[in-house]
């Protein structure tokens, strides 16, 4: 397990640095007695929020299969949560929201524990899918029906389901790579959320012709494409955490950054839709748990059945 | 010693508590600051969490002297819930029925604020469970603001708990809720019971976001 120290230890460096680069520049920008512009106060609780999710993922990494399943648990718990407060929900629905977080959540993630794949990968889009209309119907209230079906069912799906696939990676016996699983894990976060970063810097230093002006106005081509390009480098940097050689590394690096960005764009056509401009409170600087995941969401299904088909 | 203010704190610590794990709740002070004069706050109403979050909401030591109007017909109707309402959540207990009532709601208010605390109430008199965002008020609330013209009347809108916990449900559903305080409502020099009402009815109205969001789309 030396990779793992030495990866805690590159991201400690890199959040001392990054702390250190802001405390400088909010010095700097209070020293003439003006208030702190907006963009550096959000850039300091970014980087405070920063100093704990990587503290709360490390102490998951102690504890394990165990401690990375109750982690994720809890992200799905928390990004459903966020989710169905935007959604139109009627009184009849009562049990099935009650059903969707102390039964699917449970279950899906108490699968991966007893590492159980077959059912895994079927029980949401199975059995879950014919079930919460079926219990709706049951309920007799038939108003927008095929809305609030769907609606939760994409709930479902987005929070529990391809979020539950980041500790699935633990579950793949990928030869030679045995418990190493954590390793990939930690690839796949550092890639995805590194690409947000990179791609915001970007996009802030660059940005001029953005992606989809109606959405959102912070994506840019510039910034999609440095990201892109830069997340794919941090990739081939870091293939020693990964089976994977180092161009291979850069190609699924750059592959989770595509659909990274695929799912922060959807987010932002819901919550557009919704009329909101985050989707909760949960993280200082950054909103909710799902403005933080909704990369991860698109990313970690995608990047599991890659590597399941070929390195499996 | 006696044991029930300890009880009663350790269960307000731990409905608190509770209520914020399950809704994530923020209490939004728009219109007013966590801290002030002796209080009574009014809020819509439409499921049995209202309070508890209306009060999780609150510093600690303003919690400690808040206590929630609820209505006696339904917290007597058995030993367990009177027992909870009593003892544990420390309500203060009014007859809503006109014609049944031996003691009169308002001197049972009065009193507990001649004796410092704050209040909550829903001045609809009962859980709201149409479409209406709001149902019409009970005069109680007027009638409070001109016998303590000196106690802040300040509206909370509470967003989301009756999606949380509807009525007739056990269990409750986590979702984020909000409750936003406005702006206290001063009763003015000679104004009626009618007009009083409206206004402040219309003032817990406005703190809806929803209600917002209809304005700027007409």
């Amino acid at each position: 397990m030396t990779e793992t120290v030495w990866l805690f230890l590159g991201l400690l460096g890199v959040l001392t640095i990054a702390s250190a680069v802001a405390t400088a520049l909010s010095w700097r920008s209070t020293r003439k007695g003006d208030a702190l512009p907006s963009t550096l106060a959000n850039l300091n609780s970014r980087i405070k929020a920063w100093w704990i999710m990587v503290a709360a993922i490390s102490i998951a990494f102690l504890f394990g299969k165990g401690g990375v399943i109750l982690l994720f648990a809890f992200v799905s718990f928390a990004a459903l949560r966020e989710y169905v407060t935007l959604t139109h929900t009627r009184r009849g629905d009562h049990w099935i929201l009650l059903g969707m977080f102390l039964v699917i959540i449970p279950v899906q993630y108490y699968l991966l524990w007893i590492d159980w794949y077959g059912l895994f990968a079927i029980f949401v889009p199975v059995y879950c899918f014919l079930a919460m209309p079926a219990l709706t119907a049951i309920s007799g209230d038939t108003a927008r029906f095929l809305e609030r079906v769907s609606e939760q069912q994409w709930g479902i799906m987005l929070s529990v389901y391809c979020i539950s696939h980041v500790p699935a990676l633990l579950t793949l016996p990928v030869p030679g790579f045995e418990d190493k699983g954590l390793l990939l894990i930690a690839f796949l976060i550092a890639t995805v959320q590194g690409s947000d970063v990179l791609q915001y810097v970007f996009g802030k230093l660059f940005g001029k012709h953005k992606v989809a002006p109606k959405i959102s106005p912070s994506k840019t081509w510039e910034g999609l494409i440095g990201g892109i390009i830069s997340a794919s480098l941090l990739g081939a940097a870091l293939s020693w955490l990964t089976p994977f050689t180092p161009l291979q590394s850069g190609l699924m690096a750059g592959l989770a950054c595509i659909m990274g960005f695929f799912g922060g764009l959807v987010a932002s056509a819901i919550k557009r839709d919704r009329g909101v401009k985050d989707w909760g409170h949960m993280i200082e600087g950054h909103g909710g748990m799902l403005d933080r995941a909704d990369s991860l969401v698109f990313a970690a299904p995608v990047f599991f059945h890659i590597v399941r088909y070929f390195w499996t | 010693m006696n044991a029930k203010p300890l009880l009663r704190r350790a269960a307000a610590m731990a409905l608190a508590g509770l209520a914020r794990a399950i809704t994530g709740v923020r209490p939004i002070w728009q219109g007013c600051s966590p801290l002030g004069r002796q209080r009574i706050y009014f809020a819509n109403h439409a499921s049995h969490g209202d309070f508890i979050l209306l009060s999780s909401c609150l510093l600690p030591e303003e919690r400690e002297r808040t206590r929630a109007v609820a209505g006696a017909d339904y917290w007597r109707k058995n030993k367990i819930r009177h027992v909870l309402a009593r003892d544990l959540l420390n309500t203060v207990l009014v007859e809503r029925n006109w014609v049944e009532r031996a003691e009169d709601p308002m001197v049972i208010m009065l009193d507990v604020l001649k004796e410092g605390q704050s209040l909550i109430i829903f001045p609809e008199g009962t859980r709201n469970m149409t479409e209406e965002p709001l149902l019409r008020f009970r005069s109680g609330l007027y009638n409070l603001a001109l016998a303590r013209p000196d106690v802040e009347l300040v509206p909370c809108w509470i967003e989301n708990m009756s999606r949380v916990l509807p009525k007739g449900a056990f269990l409750p559903v986590p979702l984020l809720c909000r409750v936003i305080f406005g702006t206290p409502v001063i009763l003015e020099p000679g104004e009626d019971r009618h007009a009083f009402l409206h206004r402040s009815r219309q003032a817990l109205l406005e703190l809806d976001p929803e209600h917002q969001r209809a304005l700027n789309h007409d």
